[in-house]
């Protein structure tokens, strides 16, 4: 009985470890920012998001982003309702996804502060649709926190957003995407 | 016993230690309570194209700092036929403004020619329908028209309260999915001054309005006003049905209808052609929003 008590102890002692290192590795945060400008010939549009979950795996460089397209806020209600209406149809397809992976992650030192280049490659999930997406990017480590931006650029035909024929001059097909989280550590 | 007891604890904990381990693999974003993913409120949009269904108020509002510029026509009688361009020759019409305060209030004023009749009012949504939260919006709605006509008895004394009628209206509106929307309005109409007599100061009707999306920027759209209790005589219940076709900033809703009012008060207690006699007439609003102060 004494001998299984103590195993006990000691099973139970490996798991809360085994967790801790494990949860020691991971940060995220679920108020990062995306932003996105699209700039036309006539109309520029511009909106940002600043309820974006996003998750690193330090240890395997695993990166995974979450957002709700409803929570993009234009300036003007009316482009709003009809991005949410007409364009990305966020009834039908209310998220967008990225999962995917920074592949120099070793690069990064997690545990040292200072600022490491990241190239992230990986898959976005929108409207649908999925298309394989690669970005430049920057990790900066600052007293126990990440700070994560990129920039990059995607196409809304790639996602089959399609632009209806009468604006199509004046609007662009290419988006830029700008991301800038704070990851915290994620605590078991 | 020990033994087993033993087996089945490390049973146990591979299991979990597997589980946990697998669970990491795939999706990161489980691991924190992702708030994209759990069913957080959120509001329920573009039930109607317009904050009009056509002749009555729609579930929607404007949003802080829209401006709406709106010009409504009612033409004559289709069956005045070829000579009268189907009604065409006459027009009536109102010309108004909307504007959002906040996301939930906003205020309107208009002038139709019909009359020569002011109205203003202000609509409030106190409740408002989301995923995950309440399944429908309440709006609450009032207003107040003038007409400013001469007095056709001048040998009596005219109060300027005469001139005067109110609404007050409650519009229960759920958008059931994207394409099918539905709303119950009832309204009271108080005129200060009737025709008649006998007529009631009061007039009641419940209003239906619905809307079938036809495609992402048209749709079907019916209004219907049954008249309840204190009908003005020799009026009829309004009906029109048209179609919301939207081009950027501007909405245009086509439609057929039996009234030629353009507020509560005209089209509830004035629309003397009844429907299903034929007696209908073309009609359109235009509306063109500015987004007149920015939203943040």
């Amino acid at each position: 009985m004494n001998l299984l008590i103590r195993k006990g102890i000691i099973s139970c002692c490996f798991i809360l470890i085994t967790t801790s290192l494990i949860a020691q590795d991971k940060f995220f945060t679920k108020s990062g920012s995306i932003s996105f400008v699209s700039k036309g010939v006539i109309e520029t549009i511009t909106a940002s998001h600043r309820s974006v979950t996003c998750v690193l795996d330090s240890k395997t460089g695993a990166l995974q982003f979450a957002v709700l397209m409803k929570g993009f806020e234009f300036k003007k209600a009316l482009m709003q309702e009809h991005f949410n209406e007409n364009y990305v149809e966020s009834d039908k397809f209310p998220r967008a996804e990225f999962r995917g992976q920074i592949a120099n992650n070793g690069d990064i030192a997690y545990t040292k502060d200072g600022v490491y280049n990241a190239h992230v490659k990986g898959k976005l999930t929108m409207h649908g649709q999925t298309k394989d997406v690669e970005a430049e990017g920057k990790v900066t480590v600052k007293s126990g926190r990440l700070g994560a931006v990129s920039q990059f650029d995607i196409l809304m035909s790639d996602f089959s957003i399609k632009i209806p024929g009468p604006v199509k001059e004046n609007m662009s097909d290419k988006v830029t995407i700008t991301v800038n989280c704070t990851l915290e550590p994620l605590k078991g | 016993m020990t033994k087993i007891t033993n087996i089945l604890l490390t049973a146990f904990i591979v299991a979990v230690a597997g589980n946990t381990l697998q669970a990491q693999d795939q999706d990161l974003l489980q691991l924190v309570k992702d708030s994209a993913n759990d069913t957080k409120k959120q509001w329920s949009t573009a039930a109607f194209k317009s904050t009009r269904v056509i002749n009555g108020q729609s579930m929607e509002l404007l949003g802080k700092g829209v401006l709406d510029v709106r010009i409504l026509h009612r033409f004559g009688l289709l069956s005045n036929g070829a000579d009268n361009f189907f009604g065409l020759d006459e027009a009536s019409m109102r010309m108004g403004f909307d504007y959002g305060i906040t996301d939930n209030l906003m205020i309107g004023v208009g002038r139709s020619t019909l009359n020569k009749e002011l109205d203003a009012f202000f609509k409030w949504r106190p409740v408002r329908q989301a995923d995950g939260g309440f399944p429908v919006s309440l709006i609450w709605m009032s207003g107040i028209t003038a007409h400013t006509m001469k007095w056709a008895d001048t040998t009596r004394k005219n109060y300027f309260s005469s001139r005067l009628a109110y609404y007050n209206q409650v519009i229960i509106g759920r958008k059931f999915s994207n394409a099918f929307s539905l709303q119950l309005s009832p309204i009271l109409v108080h005129r200060n001054l009737v025709t008649n007599a006998d007529d009631e100061n009061n007039t009641w009707a419940l209003g239906f309005g619905a809307r079938l999306k036809l495609s992402k920027r048209t749709a079907f759209v019916v209004d219907y006003h049954p008249i309840l209790a204190g009908r003005e005589p020799g009026t009829k219940d309004p009906l029109s049905v048209g179609f919301d076709i939207e081009t950027g900033g501007h909405v245009f809703q086509l439609h057929f209808s039996n009234s030629t009012g353009m507020n509560e008060k005209a089209f509830l207690t004035g629309t003397t052609d009844d429907f299903w006699k034929g007696d209908i007439r073309f009609g359109f609003n235009l509306s063109r929003v500015f987004q007149v102060r920015k939203k943040k």
